[in-house]
């Protein structure tokens, strides 16, 4: 079972790669997709006989799980209106960094002993996919109007800076104190990564979502490939760096065609002076 | 497991792949490409899967449970939008011309 589950891993990854290639060309991006598809269908049915699965209440809670999610999903994506789309985007994009995040919570809460390299990556994929799930959920609640206006205050980079400090500080310990990092510790990281993506979104405005959406999407890809690797799957670790590497180039395109730096963005009221 | 540099030529080799599969992108399909690699990055519930399957206290059970739960919702939802774009995107091409 296990060389099956292999081999439905590699022929995912190449789909993924496939579809991506063919949804950047006018002419198969509809076909890109479909192949995509068929390599997520293929990978994620065959994670289901997967020997690291057990106990029929964690399969329950599997399905409710999927079922609940992707109803919702289905039901949300199904009615959304066609200019509405980026924000969904910026929805479902920051579930996917909340998912790597939890995966992450999972393997630092069980308190099994990780070798060193395994337990920073844990870390950093952790605060990279909790920051885009916060920082996406922003992005989702300004462009769908719940959330009006910039928020400015004196300082706020200064803020913003010492917020992430403290967290990479938080983390840091946590990778480096093999089993021995309080449980406080741990929610106090997760606690200051969710806040940091929210404090890094919230000043930026409406116009240049976008560009920040797909900044999130890169970071939710990176995210899930190093979880890919804590947990030993090549499959996400393929699939979440190749969305990484895409994302972040595509971040700098879309940023280009708008005319804007990415530093321009992320920091545009540094200062006061820049103009936009 | 994957361990050290075999690791280290995974990432790196899938970076240089993320980066040239699409680096000749028109304008007009970034913002559907970005919902296709939105979709792809769903992958993700896989791995939420196996982290909810070997969970064994009730907070395991609860975190993974919402790690599924986001995950399953970043795949349907992603290929719903994604594939809805890029209809659209065949259908006014057509029309069009």
């Amino acid at each position: 079972m296990n060389f099956v589950i292999q081999a439905a891993y590699f022929v995912a990854a190449i789909l993924f790669i496939v579809g991506l290639k063919q949804m950047s060309s006018p002419v198969g991006a509809r076909r890109g997709i479909l192949w995509a598809g068929a390599g997520m269908l293929v990978a994620v049915l065959v994670t289901f006989f997967s020997p690291d699965i057990h106990g029929v209440g964690n399969y329950l809670l599997m399905f409710l799980a999927i079922g609940i999610g992707g109803g919702l999903a289905w039901w949300s994506g199904k009615r959304v209106a066609m200019t509405d789309m980026p924000q969904m985007i910026a929805l479902y994009n920051g579930m996917g960094g909340g998912a790597a995040a939890a995966i992450a919570a999972v393997e630092l809460i069980r308190y099994e002993p990780m070798s060193a390299d395994v337990q920073a990556i844990a870390v950093v994929g952790a605060l990279i996919g909790t920051m885009a799930f916060s920082g996406s959920l922003i992005a989702f609640a300004k462009l769908q109007g719940l959330l009006k206006g910039t928020v400015r205050y004196p300082q706020q980079q200064m803020v913003n800076l010492a917020v992430f400090g403290i967290t990479v500080l938080f983390g840091a310990i946590i990778a480096l104190s093999g089993t021995d990092y309080a449980g406080i510790l741990l929610f106090l990281f997760f606690a200051l990564a969710l806040a940091f993506g929210v404090l890094m979104t919230l000043p930026i405005g409406g116009a240049d979502m976008p560009v920040v959406i797909s900044l999130y999407n890169a970071l939710t890809g990176l995210a899930v490939g190093f979880e890919g690797f804590v947990l030993g799957n090549p499959a996400m670790m393929i699939a979440g760096i190749v969305v990484g590497a895409a994302g972040s180039l595509l971040t700098q395109l879309m940023a280009k065609a708008m005319n804007r730096s990415i530093r321009n963005v992320l920091f545009s009221n540094f200062g006061g002076g820049s103009a936009g | 497991m994957i361990e050290g540099f075999v690791a280290l030529y995974i990432f790196m080799l899938a970076a240089f792949t993320g980066y040239e599969v699409i680096s000749k992108v028109p304008v007009i399909l970034h913002t559907p490409l970005m919902s296709g690699s939105n979709f792809i990055h769903g992958i993700v519930l896989v791995g939420a899967m196996v982290a909810l399957g070997h969970a064994h206290t009730g907070l395991e059970q609860l975190v993974g449970f919402v790690g599924v739960l986001l995950a399953a919702g970043n795949v349907v939802g992603g290929f719903i939008v994604t594939e809805r774009m890029l209809d659209m995107f065949k259908a006014s091409g057509k029309g069009g011309k």
